[in-house]
């Protein structure tokens, strides 16, 4: 592996940035223990927690795991294809409201 | 090589094709198998999700978040440790890439540690993949399935860690691998992220 000057001094400037991303991970982790706590019902809860860890999921992704430095196609196409399943995935919620309210007498 | 129209190597009649988004093979065959294992856990976790919601008894058996609280400080800590060996490896300083990789993987051996008396508190109270005394009995199957995913996925992360780590130190790695196993420890940690809330902090009582 070939080390370049720009690598090096990226590598050496990179240990603030990692620490400030580790601290903003570990306060919207503690957040998520604050939210928990709250009296809200799980739907709400869950509205308030699901963007937290998005939020903390965008920063890993991001910072943790260099998507940032990687090229620009490489970034779309992840993104594309991580949200083009997510969103697939949503089809089965109907069905899940369906069997809630037959009470589990559903044809 | 960064991309670009192909090349012909210095063996005859071989041509090698660019690198795919000009990545290195082995950092987008990890992309690619971190995808594809974010569905996986994408397709539990909306099922767990499915399941809870279309239930009317569904538990809420955790009375404290301390020791889930204490994971994940140790998850996200070591996603720095395995931060700060990637750039020792990166920076040439083999001595503390190998020792920050090993305490990444001694991070995972705690919270795998901890995970497993907390399954075993909760197999006390008699919570089992197939019983559960405070309602519906699909939350023991979810619980140990999803939580047990993850940490077969860092007990085999701790595995891949040590193993980068003693290669590393006897040459037969480089940094690329450390990076690499990094990428996948990182990964871990994302997952974890989205299992606390929707399994634990939503199934607490209070």
């Amino acid at each position: 592996m070939e080390i370049t000057p720009e690598d090096h001094a990226a590598q050496r400037g990179g240990v603030g940035r990692y620490v400030l991303v580790y601290c903003c991970i570990l306060i919207l982790a503690a957040l998520q223990f604050v939210v928990a706590y709250s009296n809200a019902s799980a739907y709400e809860m869950l509205l308030r927690l699901l963007p937290l860890a998005t939020l903390e999921a965008i920063l890993a992704v991001f910072f943790f795991m260099h998507l940032w430095a990687e090229k620009r196609w490489f970034v779309i196409s992840v993104v594309a294809l991580t949200l083009f399943v997510l969103i697939s995935l949503q089809y089965s919620w109907t069905d899940s409201f369906r069997l809630l309210t037959c009470g589990g007498k559903c044809s | 090589m960064s991309g670009g129209n192909a090349v012909i190597s210095q063996q005859p009649g071989e041509v090698i094709e660019p690198s795919p988004f000009a990545l290195p093979s082995k950092k987008l065959a990890i992309w690619l198998f971190i995808i594809a294992d974010g569905m996986t856990f994408a397709a539990v976790l909306l099922a767990y999700g499915f399941l809870r919601n279309a239930s009317t008894t569904w538990p809420r058996p955790f009375h404290s978040s301390i020791n889930v609280g204490l994971m994940t400080f140790i998850l996200i800590t070591s996603s720095l440790m395995m931060l700060l060996a990637v750039r020792a490896a990166r920076l040439g300083n083999k001595t503390a890439a190998i020792g920050w990789t090993l305490l990444t993987a001694g991070a995972g051996v705690v919270f795998a540690i901890l995970h497993i008396r907390e399954w075993l508190g909760l197999v006390r109270e008699g919570m089992t993949p197939w019983r559960n005394p405070w309602g519906d009995p699909v939350f023991g199957a979810t619980f140990y399935g999803v939580t047990g995913l993850h940490l077969l996925h860092v007990t085999g992360g701790i595995l891949v860690l040590i193993g980068v780590a003693l290669a590393y130190k006897n040459g037969r790695y480089t940094a690329d691998h450390i990076e690499t196993a990094g990428l996948y420890w990182h990964f871990v940690d994302l997952v974890w992220m989205y299992v606390v809330p929707l399994i634990y902090l939503m199934n607490l009582s209070h």
